[in-house]
């Protein structure tokens, strides 16, 4: 019950400062196991792929379904998954980098982490790699120097936001699914008057829920997509324009439809009263998914964040979280070109979407999805513009922290402590003191 | 006879002492002295683009005078005095009552009483977080219908989600925890007084609280200020509770920060946010240097003024 995209990133900033002092000492142990891995590596046949992953869930959908998968059409390349639990990832894959014996494919965060490991040289160019072609610019622009020019990562999986709701409390209380803002607030109305259910289950003791499935939820439609994220990027536009305002305006009016006592309310309380029926709607990421498939007894549904005005073109997060590069002193490169090929190919990313529901493909293929409601989220991408968080590429580098400090802020405005215009004017302030296009 | 051949002919070299301490001496220096010395030297650097060179005193005057970082310091420091404050007030008086009550020679299962006062101080913080954030929950917990069976329930709150009793409430939390402490240190000081003393004195006429106010509490005020001083070293070290309850950010709006959450966030980042080792070696510093004085003004002014009974 643990949200895995924080639990990943909070573990990422540690590890990365720890491995910085703790990988001298070490240094002479990782060298002599990477003489001992290296001398075994030449017994191996040519064609041995060794993958890095943080991924230890996905252990045995790797060994059971993928790889078997690619050896059909690929028999004489051996492919062999090498997890870390997520906590040592950063600093083991660091150690094996330095010492060079990491594997040849390496899964990459987004943004920062993988950066530095290109900038390092431990990562190959990718930009002449073919499968590149089958994936959009907003896909792979958590793996692309800031200049835009060299691809280090291919894109993997990334998780979408949007709302998932109870289909039976719907139908009890003779709801259908809100398209604009209007409808949203009145079926809230609805649900808060006419039933004892909570309206919206969020809480913000947590705080980053109200930033990530809250402003970075809804967002998007006022500041439509990659435009605002790129404007805010080369500073034409400012935190402190009307589309943020209005974002944190929204933000404000969930207050009183959220349950009593949501200030101490934490995510997994979030998740519990919705799986157990207390709540009629979540604000969702895609990675909730499993976990409502294993908890909930009832049928529930997903719906994108709503727009302004009905056919208006919307906006969904869709935030890269997964990639993969090749280890640039990897000896065996075009086998590993050849695997990611296949992981940008139609079959990979229906494999991967079915086996593990949540984490979408970022390759434009049209996929068939088993579970109805991954399915759901799938298909906004279809109507829908795609973008990322926007505080995830290059603003969130400097003191203060961009993205901790939206955690602040929105937490506050949704407990009334904040006004929207003094949220807004926070997080600018934050941005100018460091970022030199908002200056 | 020389002179000098007397002077030979004094002691050996204490090596016993040698073998005795030094692996103590070892330890300690190694695990303790140099990281703590370590730690003031890189609090003296600044580092970019994985480069450190020497700035001096830099950092400091970053952390008090920038607003960026003063703001969170000195947030991050009166909260400190705040939790200092509550646990002063609440847990050490109830402490010596409670010392007080256990010492008393009617009591009956006092033993008992000691070790469950006693117990969670045992426990993992993790544990007291988890279980009083479900016993304080405004959804699942037990809190509000036992306010409201005693006729108090309209004064219910979210009080670990709001910023004005946020940290106080974690205050008491922690009171809770560690009140066994005192209680303990004090009731083993007491039962140290001789019954002659206190049969004397009620021999001479003086009801039970005036033996207690005039004869126990001042052979127990060494133990109170040895008490104190230890709550004020563990309070501006504290962070394990605060993570563990509202996590690296302190919400809400840092009301709950202390130096140690405040020194969490900068040395290992947070989030997206990237560690400055540097930066977090000035904050570990300070913190350091705080406690330094806090110890100082003690010893200065108020231990050597106690005095100590001989029985």
């Amino acid at each position: 019950m643990f949200n895995v995209r924080s639990a990943s990133l909070e573990t990422k900033t540690e590890t990365k400062t720890e491995t910085k002092t703790a990988t001298k000492p070490f240094t002479k142990l990782t060298c002599l196991t990477a003489i001992l891995l290296s001398s075994t590596g030449a017994v191996q046949a040519a064609n041995t792929l060794s993958i890095e992953s943080w991924r230890s869930d996905d252990a045995n959908i790797w060994s059971d379904v993928i790889i078997p998968a690619f050896n059909k059409s690929h028999p004489d390349t051996k492919v062999n998954f090498a997890p870390t639990p997520p906590t040592e990832y950063n600093s083991a894959l660091q150690a094996k980098l330095k010492a060079g014996s990491a594997g040849d494919l390496i899964t990459c965060r987004p943004f920062d982490t993988a950066l530095d490991l290109y900038k390092d040289g431990h990562l190959a160019n990718l930009n002449p790699l073919k499968g590149l072609e089958q994936f959009s610019d907003v896909a792979k622009s958590a793996w692309v120097t800031d200049d835009g020019k060299d691809q280090f990562c291919m894109p993997v999986a990334s998780v979408l936001h949007g709302f998932v709701y109870n289909k039976e409390i719907f139908a009890e209380l003779n709801l259908s699914v809100p398209k604009t803002r209007d409808e949203f607030f009145k079926t809230l109305e609805t649900i808060k008057s006419e039933s004892r259910y909570i309206p919206l289950a969020m809480g913000t003791a947590d705080q980053w829920e109200a930033a990530t499935m809250g402003f970075q939820n809804i967002g998007p439609n006022h500041w439509k997509g990659e435009k605002g994220r790129k404007a805010l990027l080369s500073g034409e536009e400012k935190l402190t324009d009307p589309a943020y305002v209005d974002t944190f305006k929204e933000l404000a009016q969930w207050k009183p439809y959220l349950g009593r006592g949501f200030e101490a309310q934490k995510y997994s309380d979030s998740q519990n009263l919705f799986t157990l029926s207390r709540a009629a709607i979540y604000p969702a990421g895609s990675w909730d998914i499993q976990t409502f498939n294993n908890q909930a007894d009832f049928e529930f549904g997903a719906f994108p964040p709503p727009v302004a005005k009905a056919g208006e073109t919307c906006y969904i997060s869709d935030h890269t979280d997964m990639g993969i590069g090749i280890n640039a002193s990897s000896t065996n490169k075009e086998a590993a070109q050849v695997f990611l090929n296949w992981m940008a190919s139609k079959e990979f990313a229906t494999l991967y979407a079915n086996e593990v529901p949540g984490f979408f493909p970022l390759s434009d293929h049209q996929i068939n999805i088993k579970d109805p409601v991954a399915q759901e989220f799938m298909s906004w991408r279809q109507q829908c513009e795609s973008t990322i968080r926007n505080s995830y590429q290059i603003l969130s580098r400097g003191t203060p922290n961009l993205e901790n400090q939206l955690w602040n802020v929105s937490a506050q405005v949704i407990n009334g402590t904040m006004t929207p215009e003094a949220a807004a004017k926070e997080v600018q302030s934050g941005l100018k003191q460091w970022y030199k296009p908002q200056q | 006879m020389k002179p000098s051949n007397q002077h030979d002919e004094k002691k050996p070299f204490p090596w016993h002492l040698v073998f005795f301490l030094g692996p103590g001496l070892l330890i300690y220096v190694v695990f303790s002295v140099y990281p703590l010395l370590d730690t003031l030297v890189l609090s003296l650097y600044n580092e970019q683009q994985g480069q450190s060179h020497f700035v001096g005193l830099q950092n400091f005057i970053t952390l008090i005078t920038d607003d960026t970082w003063s703001q969170a310091f000195w947030n991050a420091l009166g909260n400190n005095f705040t939790f200092f404050a509550i646990h002063m007030l609440v847990q050490n008086p109830i402490g010596l009552i409670l010392a007080v009550l256990l010492s008393a020679p009617k009591l009956r299962l006092s033993g008992t009483y000691r070790t469950l006062i006693f117990m969670p101080t045992m426990l993992s913080v993790v544990i007291i977080g988890f279980v009083w954030q479900l016993l304080l929950s405004p959804i699942w917990g037990i809190s509000e219908n036992f306010l409201y069976s005693i006729g108090l329930g309209q004064y219910f709150d979210a009080w670990l989600g709001k910023e004005s009793s946020a940290l106080i409430t974690l205050a008491f939390i922690s009171v809770w925890q560690f009140v066994g402490i005192p209680m303990m240190l004090i009731y083993a000081t007491l039962l140290n007084i001789p019954d002659d003393i206190v049969d004397a004195s009620v021999v001479d006429g003086a009801n039970s609280f005036q033996t207690f106010w005039h004869i126990k509490l001042p052979l127990i005020l060494p133990t109170i200020a040895m008490v104190s001083i230890l709550t004020f070293v563990a309070n501006f070290n504290a962070f394990e509770l605060i993570y563990a309850v509202k996590g690296a950010l302190a919400g809400p709006d840092f009301s709950t920060d202390l130096m140690g959450t405040f020194f969490y966030r900068t040395f290992f980042g947070f989030q997206l946010q990237q560690g400055s080792a540097s930066m977090g070696a000035a904050v570990a510093t300070l913190m350091f240097l705080i406690i330094l004085v806090g110890v100082m003004l003690f010893l200065f002014f108020i231990q050597r003024r106690i005095q100590r009974f001989q029985f």
